[in-house]
């Protein structure tokens, strides 16, 4: 009886926060401008999404690319900044460890709208002009610390000497790092790497203030301009739903890796 | 080269675009136009009736909002986190799911989904909506608590002869308060900063505060923009003290 209910609320909750989610994933297959008008099952929004054939369709293209590339970029420069930084972090010991942990812990707390205002100010006070390097700085700045927070344990996981032991049985430091410390820690990196990706993926407030007015537009700041004209445009309910999708195989992903890896251990 | 020093391109990126950028809304706010010291900006808040007004409604929100994702999600993560009733770890990661999805998108979602069904867009919706957005990052902290919580306690207090009831009050919640802290951080300081959301769940009928920095700076007011950054960091200073300051939920992603 006690589990019944259980699981009803459960269920009751689950239902009511994808709600919104599943709607667009079902009105994404139908052809009407008007959410929630039915008329009749057609594939053709998901057709003119790819094939182009739809109002400012150029510029939505450009908007994905945009955030695509931002995406790739930064959690790639962050993954290999915050590998070094945790290697770094791992081998100081007091007061700087200490502090560096805390100002890695700032961008993961503060607000978005925060870290945008705040770096805007950055960039007009250096007088850097803004448009891809300083949005794609700026997402290097908030996806560096989870690339960070995931390498650490797996430095405290690995065997000090191994690397050690490489160095004495005649390794140069760089194959060492690249044979030995590396692999070790490359599952570690790779979910950084995924959780910087998608943190990207996900921003609007931190691109809307570093982008400048080069009229560079990531997804959100499409979507954003999109929805304050009036109404969202027909083809965004296919969008939302692929991406959408892309989201969940993402985590299914990182969480059966974390599950596998719990096993071997 | 000692390993330790591999820290220091970090070190110095920190530097430059956290601890830098945090001062400069200091600076920015403590300057008038032409760069000269003023307290001005902080002053003009305190007389701004509607700035005032805007950062009242936007602490009641987002009091409100955080208060409902307590009541609803501390009982699903105790479900959820309750292996006799939730045996399966695909229900957490849907619950966790909506956290990785762009805010934005779902609020429209939401916003799409109340016009469909004629409901009047105001501060119902704004609640709800925040309801929405919110609530994973209330059951995620709360359900990684009691999932770690050792056991032992609440057999021991059962042994020495509590009811479930007493159990659950006096060793399960006292014991799972770190969570539910951690959550009240995720919730209530990225309410009261939300932009864009409040505008499209109550068709710009309520502003949040995050929306009044956003349009100070884009209208090129920084020095004012700046002021009220300042204040809303000083708040998030003084509720990180409050919950012990760590984004555990975030960090629990991991």
């Amino acid at each position: 009886m006690k589990k019944f209910f259980a699981q009803c609320y459960i269920w009751i909750l689950m239902i009511l926060l994808y709600a919104p989610l599943i709607f667009i994933a079902v009105f994404s297959f139908t052809e009407s401008k008007v959410l929630g008008n039915w008329t009749g099952f057609s594939t053709r929004l998901y057709e003119n999404l790819f094939t182009g054939r739809m109002q400012g369709s150029a510029s939505l293209i450009s908007a994905v690319e945009n955030t695509l590339l931002i995406a790739l970029v930064s959690a790639a420069v962050s993954m290999i900044l915050g590998t070094i930084a945790a290697i770094g972090i791992h081998n100081m010991t007091g007061r700087g460890k200490r502090a560096l942990l805390f100002l890695n812990n700032i961008p993961m707390i503060n607000p978005d709208v925060i870290t945008g205002v705040s770096l805007f100010l950055l960039f007009i006070f250096l007088h850097f002009s803004q448009g891809y390097l300083s949005v794609i700085l700026s997402h290097i700045s908030f996806g560096t610390p989870y690339v960070v927070l995931s390498v650490m344990p797996k430095l405290r996981q690995m065997n000090p000497n191994v690397y050690e032991a490489a160095l004495d049985l005649g390794a140069t430091p760089s194959q060492a790092l690249r044979k030995v410390l590396i692999p070790q820690l490359r599952p570690g990196m790779v979910s950084g790497f995924i959780l910087a990706f998608t943190m990207s993926l996900d921003d609007f407030a931190v691109t809307f203030f570093t982008r400048g007015t080069i009229g560079l537009e990531t997804l959100s700041t499409y979507i954003y301009a999109d929805a304050r004209k009036g109404g969202l445009t027909p083809e965004l309910r296919p969008l939302m739903t692929l991406i959408f999708l892309i989201i969940l195989v993402l985590l299914l992903v990182i969480n059966i890796r974390q599950a596998k890896m719990q096993k071997s251990e | 080269m000692k390993r330790s020093h591999w820290s220091i391109p970090y070190a110095v990126f920190l530097g430059v675009f956290v601890v830098l950028p945090l001062l400069l809304i200091l600076v920015y706010a403590l300057q008038d136009g032409s760069g000269h010291f003023t307290f001005a900006n902080i002053a003009r808040f305190f007389s701004d009736s509607d700035a005032l007004g805007t950062f009242a409604v936007s602490l009641e929100i987002a009091i409100e909002n955080t208060l409902i994702c307590i009541l609803l999600g501390y009982p699903a993560a105790w479900i959820l986190a309750n292996r006799e009733l939730n045996r399966s770890a695909v229900t957490i990661v849907l619950f966790i799911l909506p956290m990785w999805i762009n805010a934005l998108m779902r609020t429209l979602a939401t916003a799409e989904l109340f016009s469909m069904f004629g409901i009047q867009l105001g501060k119902g919706t704004l609640l709800f909506g925040m309801v929405y957005d919110y609530l994973p990052f209330m059951i995620y902290p709360i359900y990684n608590v009691l999932n770690k919580m050792d056991k032992s306690y609440a057999e021991a207090a059962q042994d020495l002869g509590a009811t479930p009831w007493k159990v659950f009050w006096k060793v399960t919640v006292p014991l799972s308060m770190p969570g539910v802290a951690s959550g009240v951080l995720m919730v209530f300081m990225p309410t009261v900063s939300t932009f864009a959301i409040s505008e499209f769940l109550t068709n710009n009928k309520i502003k949040l505060f995050g929306t009044i920095i956003q349009e100070n700076i884009n209208s090129s007011m920084w020095n004012y923009g700046a002021a009220l950054a300042l204040i809303m960091l000083v708040i998030i200073g003084i509720s990180t003290m409050f919950t012990g300051g760590r984004g555990e939920a975030e960090e629990a992603l991991i």
